[in-house]
């Protein structure tokens, strides 16, 4: 059994390519294999994120044309063997990629792999709609802020309406949150909305949260997953989402509050001051 | 205003986020949920109120209600306090 997992978010640079980057090596180091595909034709950038960029000879859209066999174009991560990577094209234009296309390639991949992720274009055109068609899973990756919390909402929508799932009416995509760039200072201070916050709007089951961090401009800086780097933050919390993707019940981390400092103390009880 | 007011008053904003967020939200699911024609109808009927009082968009509300093999279109219109006795000029 192979399930698709489309990584999407409405809205552009919330975290989608890291977080499918991190999804995909976080499975396949749990001994899963998987392949994940870059969606975003004409501003590729998966393959930067995973670093083998040099390694890129044929894509997506060679494929679908018949231009390449599939064992040529996948780019097998030098890493983690169970690890794959299917580039996108840098230069055909978006209607390269059609619904019949992605689909036989889907098909084929199901053969040899476990987990296939699609790292979704931004937007609600044809790419990102794409993406999404034939996922059995989907995580909505979206930032504590107002116009990506409202993307979400319509992706949301359009997960439900616009799906091979959705339109043959069978069971629903089943959807998770990722709420990420999570920043516990401004959410403590109130100027971030909080996890609880979206939740309770978007409801849908949250699947983690990713701090703000500094690991993952190192990761992008390296071409490394960011789950790859284990002691960071935002490296353990994509390892968490990768568990309870698979399953697992994990504890929350990164969301409660931090141990007070000074100024939180002072602040605090000048605030009882204040009530009283 | 000391240092720890001027923190104090960036508390609500997330607060502001959410609520924002919830109006924005449900409008946009109730907004989903209708056959296409609905959202022209709400912004023509909102064109031709607007001609004789100032009305905002959230103002009118246009729904439709399945009740058994019938469909009810319900028009919701609230009208401001003030223009029921002057006319357009606010
Ligand atoms: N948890 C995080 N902490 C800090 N920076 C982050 C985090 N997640 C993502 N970023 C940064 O945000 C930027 C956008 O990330 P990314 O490319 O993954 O987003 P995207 O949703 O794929 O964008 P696009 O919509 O353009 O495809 C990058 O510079 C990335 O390094
Ligand atoms: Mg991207």
């Amino acid at each position: 059994m192979s399930e698709i997992i489309v990584v999407t978010s409405g809205k552009g640079g919330v975290g989608k390519t890291t977080t499918s980057a991190a999804i995909a090596a976080g499975l396949a180091k749990q001994g899963h294999k998987t392949v994940v595909i870059d969606f975003d034709v004409g501003l590729r950038n998966l393959d930067i994120v995973m670093g083998c960029e040099r390694r890129v000879v044929y894509d997506f859209v060679n494929i679908i044309h018949g231009e390449a066999a599939l064992s040529q174009t996948l780019i097998k991560d030098k890493r983690e063997p169970n690890l794959f990577i299917l580039p996108a094209s840098q230069t055909r234009d978006k209607e390269a990629l059609t619904l019949d296309g992605v689909g036989r390639v889907l098909e084929e991949l199901k053969q040899q792999f476990s987990y296939i992720i699609c790292d979704s274009p931004a937007g609600i055109e044809t790419g990102a709609l794409m993406a999404m068609y034939y996922a059995d899973r989907a995580i909505v990756v979206t930032n504590p802020e107002v116009s990506s919390v409202r993307d979400s909402d319509r992706i949301l929508g359009i997960l439900a309406s616009k799906t091979r799932r959705a339109e043959q009416g069978e069971t629903p995509i089943s959807e998770h949150l990722l709420l990420t760039r999570y920043s516990l200072e401004r959410v403590a201070t109130g100027e971030m909305l909080s996890v609880q916050d979206v939740q309770e709007i978007l409801a849908v089951p949250l699947l983690g949260v990713i701090p703000e961090s500094k690991a993952v401009l190192r990761a992008s800086n390296t071409g490394t997953p960011v789950i790859f780097d284990e002691t960071s933050d935002a490296g353990q919390a994509y390892s968490d989402a990768v568990e309870r993707l698979l399953g697992k019940d994990k504890p929350h981390r990164f969301i409660g509050e931090k141990k007070k400092g000074l100024f939180r103390r002072l602040f605090d009880r000048s605030k009882e001051e204040q009530l009283a | 205003m000391s240092i720890l007011n001027y923190f104090r008053k960036q508390k609500p904003s997330a607060n502001i986020a959410k609520e924002r967020l919830q109006i924005i939200i449900s409008h946009e699911r109730s907004a989903r949920q209708q056959p296409d024609f609905l959202p022209r109808l709400q912004q023509d009927i909102v064109e031709v109120i607007a001609k004789y009082i100032a009305i905002d968009q959230d103002q009118v509300n246009v729904q439709l209600e399945h009740i058994g093999d019938n469909a009810i279109l319900e028009l919701n219109i609230t009208m401001p306090e003030i223009a029921l006795e002057s006319s357009a000029d606010d």
